[in-house]
């Protein structure tokens, strides 16, 4: 097999450094979005790194700034070559939607990254052929993307990143898109050709918000902190490969990230919970009151009894951590849960709401939402003001932007309109984008 | 004849030579007869084409059926002339509008406000300018006519495409930077296959249009310059003239077999072609089929053939453009200074433009003929309003039928895009007959020509409205037995919304620019006008007087984007808004 490369001894060389790296979403005059913030990280030889956060914690901006698709505001990034005359050098891209050309074959689209690279066709198709066939796709060469499976295709989106011999192969939450089979079948593979050297790329980048994908396949784990994006941990997995998911010893690894990723910073009161800006500036996550519900009455029902650890919830419930996490969060912010390290706890109030009928969860969730969630108090008071009753949303989205982004304006009016339109303590007209108080009954 | 020795290799050559069926197949027959034939007649018409002027004047249109394929021969070229320059002007432009923020700013409100001036206005500027090009050349006036076609075509390509780069998917995009795609390969792989569907679609439509204005444009009659090019058009011209009702039918069904013609052998195979360009992950159920296209791909000859051309144009080195990376001049301050510049020079050039061009009407021009214009706007900006609100009373509920109806909607949408590319004017005459003899108002009779041929639009969008609503939905209204006043205005009437506002747009549009034709029309001698801006414009380009054409143009321009604004484009971000079923 041509694509084969000798496996380099170790070395001390840093394949990958990022240093002091800054990035600012949107306005250039403050008013964007932080997104990351001195975020370190440095890439060695023979080894696979995982990005692990919840949404929203820049680790995708971070690989696309590595990648090159994105200028960071501030801060270096270095991709060094390998010393010696390794054939292998540059970055190389997985991405979560495949991003295959579905006018393209398999082969075409393989040869894509070649072809802009000048390599006359003959060796194109050559090569194409070698990393087509190492990564068990042969035969699927005249394919269009349309005729493939899910799992197929993301074989196709890893042959094309391994075929022009990349140093450092990133993956942009290569596995999400994928059933849980598929993606449990392409794991092992690429694990498979990496323990056996066959794939030419010196180590592995990748952003994953699956804690256990990240433990199974990672030998280092930087957690990332969200609004703004930092490294808040780095984990060695020590694991021999291949890892069992039900170890013991792994599972207890599971455990302690989720714990690190829970983990507030020492930072804002809590109060605030994790959710960033101040009072009317924050920016809200949009989470439905029937998953909220939910998770008060799971968390109320036996076993939990009102306390449950986290990473136990997830598996149960399963859901992701980046899932689950915005669930918890707005709970705490709303006073009806409290989390501590990787404990969750409900209040006395959402013991109360748990027994509860229809009616008078409405009221109490119409409280603590007053209480709380200062633009749901706003909207209110300003519609209790004014003599019609009404007032247009752009007034309120033109507020919110002076703190946030316009999409995260966007995202956080969202969240409110749901939660007041539960709670009844507002109506929203999507006709006419306006907020009144008349009963939408 | 060819001679073979009897030496084995040789003999083994032939028998290698069938074995490997490169011998032609039947296939390679019809698809080398037809492409053959095709090459043969672009040759003897482009040689027509390049005849002294003289020769025109000395040979006019003569109405023998005889003539009449050459006729058509000479039409077929001229558009394909135009399509081939509006495709070249829709990547330029449209690819400029697309990358450029500062090209955008000029480029797309142009744009709109070029496809809502009427074709005959662009021509009436243009045939001296093209005439003084080319003297004494047949080609001056060809070109003419080629670029009144291109106004009919040129513009909603353009912003197809334009939208097209607009909408590139992200990821792909991604992918094409991180492998440091060159530009010209980014176009060839990323950009150009994206757009091709609605490309595709677009020129069709295009060209289906520029039939309308084929006789306006053939038979040049602008002041004194009265030129009559060889063509369908010119036939149709000189045979209403004549009042010769056997030639009109003979234009007619020579127009019906050209549009067959290129439909079958052109346009099918393209948009079966371009079905694997449709930006989908999944295999769609129902592919476009061409007869043609699936003889050109059974052919073994010419698959032969054409593997080394197509060879050889991928051996052609791509030019290797020298990264021009612009050399950023300061920070984002500057280049928001620059931004400003920039937007006070188009404001600059725009108001220069208009008080050049107010000088120029106002020269000739009182305000009372302004006035008098924008009246007439008002009366054809009436008659439209109504024949959509017409038209779609008529159109809607049969449209609906069919659309519930899968039997049907296969017969009969060919058909409805059939007529919609068939040119309507040729039916004018008659129009002018029965009104000459039962002695009407043209005022009223002669507008329902302006939607004859764009009523089709509304009918084939409503088809295909009423035949994607989900499933689901009509089996729910089923179940709870939905009188037929609710189920049509909970499940029919929101449904197809989106889809007949894209047909009403497109018939408003065509009724707007058929006004010029439509509210003029005439048998020998019968000459009838309905009062209208149409007809303001008609009048003022067959007596050369350009401060008019100028003053009208410029109320139909405002009139149409007035329109669009206020009545379509809201229309249409509501339907986007509320009645996407997807």
């Amino acid at each position: 097999m041509t694509m084969t490369l000798e496996r380099p001894i170790e070395t001390d060389v840093d394949l990958v450094e990022v240093r002091g790296l800054r990035h600012v979403y949107g306005k250039g005059g403050g008013a964007g979005l932080l997104v990351l913030e001195e975020v370190n990280l440095t890439l060695r030889p023979n080894e696979i790194v995982g990005l692990l956060g919840r949404s929203g914690s820049g680790k995708s901006t971070l690989l696309r700034s590595i990648a090159g698709l994105i200028t960071p505001t501030a801060g270096t990034i270095i991709v060094k070559d390998m010393p010696g005359d390794d054939s292998a050098h540059g970055v190389s891209m997985v991405f979560q939607s495949f991003a295959l050309f579905p006018w393209l074959t398999v082969e075409k689209n393989v040869e894509l990254g070649l072809e802009a690279r000048g390599v006359p066709a003959a060796e194109r198709r050559k090569r194409s052929l070698a990393a087509i066939d190492l990564i068990g796709l042969d035969g699927f060469e005249n394919a269009y993307p349309k005729e493939l499976s899910g799992g197929m295709r993301q074989r196709v989106g890893l042959a094309r990143a391994l075929v022009v011999q990349p140093s450092v192969l990133l993956m942009d939450e290569p596995f999400s898109a994928l059933d849980v089979l598929t993606a449990e079948t392409l794991r092992t593979d690429l694990l498979d050709l990496w323990a056996e050297g066959k794939m030419p790329i010196r180590s592995i980048l990748m952003v994953t918000h699956n804690i256990e994908e990240a433990v199974l396949m990672c030998d280092r784990i930087l957690v990332f902190s969200s609004n703004p994006g930092r490294v808040i941990a780095e984990i060695k997995v020590d694991l021999p490969q291949p890892r069992k998911r039900l170890d013991p010893a792994f599972r207890a690894l599971v455990d302690d990230t989720y714990a690190r990723m829970t983990a507030r910073p020492s930072g804002p009161p809590a109060s605030q919970g994790a959710f960033p800006g101040l009072g009317l500036g924050m920016a809200l996550t949009h989470v439905s009151t029937n998953t909220l519900s939910g998770m008060i009455e799971a968390l109320a029902a036996p076993p939990h009894h009102g306390k449950a650890d986290l990473a136990t919830l997830a598996n149960e419930l399963n859901m992701d951590a980046d899932e689950l996490l915005p669930v918890a969060d707005t709970l705490q912010l709303m006073r009806f849960a409290e989390i501590e390290g990787r404990t969750i706890r409900l209040t006395p109030a959402a013991r109360r709401y748990a027994n509860a009928e229809v009616d008078e969860r409405k009221q109490l969730f119409a409280q603590h939402l007053l209480a709380y969630v200062p633009l749901a108090a706003h909207i209110r008071r300003v519609l209790d003001d004014r003599t019609s009753h009404q007032a247009p949303a752009t007034r309120f989205r033109d507020e919110l932007e002076d703190f946030m982004s316009e999409d995260y304006a966007e995202k956080t009016l969202d969240a409110v309109v749901s939660w007041g339109r539960f709670a009844e303590i507002f109506a929203y007209h999507e006709d006419d984008d306006r907020f009144s108080l008349d009963d939408p009954a | 004849m060819v001679f073979l020795s009897p030496d084995r290799t040789n003999f083994g050559l032939l028998a290698r030579f069938a074995r490997r069926r490169l011998a032609p197949n039947r296939y390679d027959l019809v698809a080398l007869a037809v492409i053959g034939l095709g090459a043969v007649l672009i040759v003897h018409g482009a040689q027509e084409m390049n005849l002294p002027l003289a020769n025109l004047h000395t040979t006019p249109i003569v109405l023998d059926p005889a003539r009449l394929p050459e006729y058509a021969l000479r039409t077929t070229l001229r558009m394909f002339a135009a399509i081939f320059a509006s495709l070249l002007f829709t990547f330029i432009v449209a690819t400029l509008a697309a990358k450029s923020r500062k090209a955008e700013l000029v480029i797309i409100p142009m744009l709109d406000i070029l496809q809502s001036v009427p074709v005959l206005g662009f021509l009436t500027f243009t045939v001296t300018f093209f005439m003084g090009l080319f003297p004494s050349s047949e080609l001056g006036v060809e070109c003419a006519a080629i670029f009144a076609i291109f106004t009919a075509q040129a513009w909603n390509m353009a912003f197809s495409f334009y939208q097209s780069l607009r909408t590139l998917p992200g990821d792909l995009d991604e992918v094409s930077r991180q492998f440091g795609l060159s530009p010209w390969r980014r176009f060839l792989r990323l950009e150009l296959p994206f757009a091709t569907p609605a490309l595709v679609w677009n020129t069709m439509m295009s060209m289906s249009g520029s039939w309308f204005f084929l006789v306006a444009s053939e038979a040049i009659t602008v002041g004194n310059t009265q030129v009559t090019l060889p063509g369908i058009g010119s036939w149709l011209a000189v045979a209403i003239e004549q009042k010769n009702f056997t030639a009109v039918a003979w234009a007619v069904g020579a127009m019906g077999v050209v549009i067959v013609l290129y439909d079958q052998l052109l346009f099918r195979p393209i948009v079966a072609w371009a079905d694997k360009f449709r930006f989908e992950q999944t295999a769609s159920e129902e592919e476009p089929r061409s007869w043609f296209f699936d003889v050109l791909r059974r052919t073994r000859l010419l698959a032969r053939l054409g593997a080394p051309l197509a060879a050889l144009l991928r051996a052609i080195p791509v030019p290797k453009a020298p990264k021009v990376s612009l050399p950023q001049i300061g920070g984002p301050r500057t280049g928001r200074w620059f931004d400003i510049a920039w937007l006070a020079l188009v404001i600059a050039v725009t108001i220069w433009a208009a008080l050049t061009i107010l000088r120029y009407i106002s020269h000739t021009v009182s305000l009372h003929d302004a006035l008098t214009a924008f009246d007439l706007g008002l009366i054809t900006l009436l008659r439209v309003l109504i024949l959509i609100a017409l038209a779609s009373l008529i159109w809607v509920p049969i449209g609906v039928w069919i659309g519930l109806r899968p039997v049907w909607t296969e017969r009969i949408q060919p058909v409805a895009q059939f007529l919609a590319a068939f040119p309507a004017n040729v039916l004018f005459p008659m129009a002018v007959i029965v009104i000459v003899a039962w002695k009407l108002d043209p005022d009223i009779w002669l507008s329902p020509l302006m939607i004859l041929g764009t009523q089709w639009y509304i009918l084939f969008n409503v088809v295909a409205g009423a035949a994607a609503l989900p499933n689901d939905l009509k089996e729910v209204s089923g179940i709870f037995h939905l009188g037929s006043w609710q189920r049509w205005r909970d499940l029919i009437l929101p449904g197809i919304f989106p889809y007949y506002v894209t047909g009403a747009l497109t018939a408003s549009g065509g009724s707007w620019n058929a006004s010029i034709v439509a509210e003029v029309a005439s048998w020998g001698h019968s000459r009838l006008e309905a009062k209208g801006l149409g007809s303001f414009i008609a009048d003022a380009t067959s007596a050369g007087d350009y401060p008019r054409v100028a003053l009208g143009i410029a109320v139909m321009s405002i009139l149409v984007i007035f329109l669009n604004r206020t009545v379509w484009r809201p229309l249409y971000a509501f339907s986007e808004r509320h009645f996407r079923l997807d």
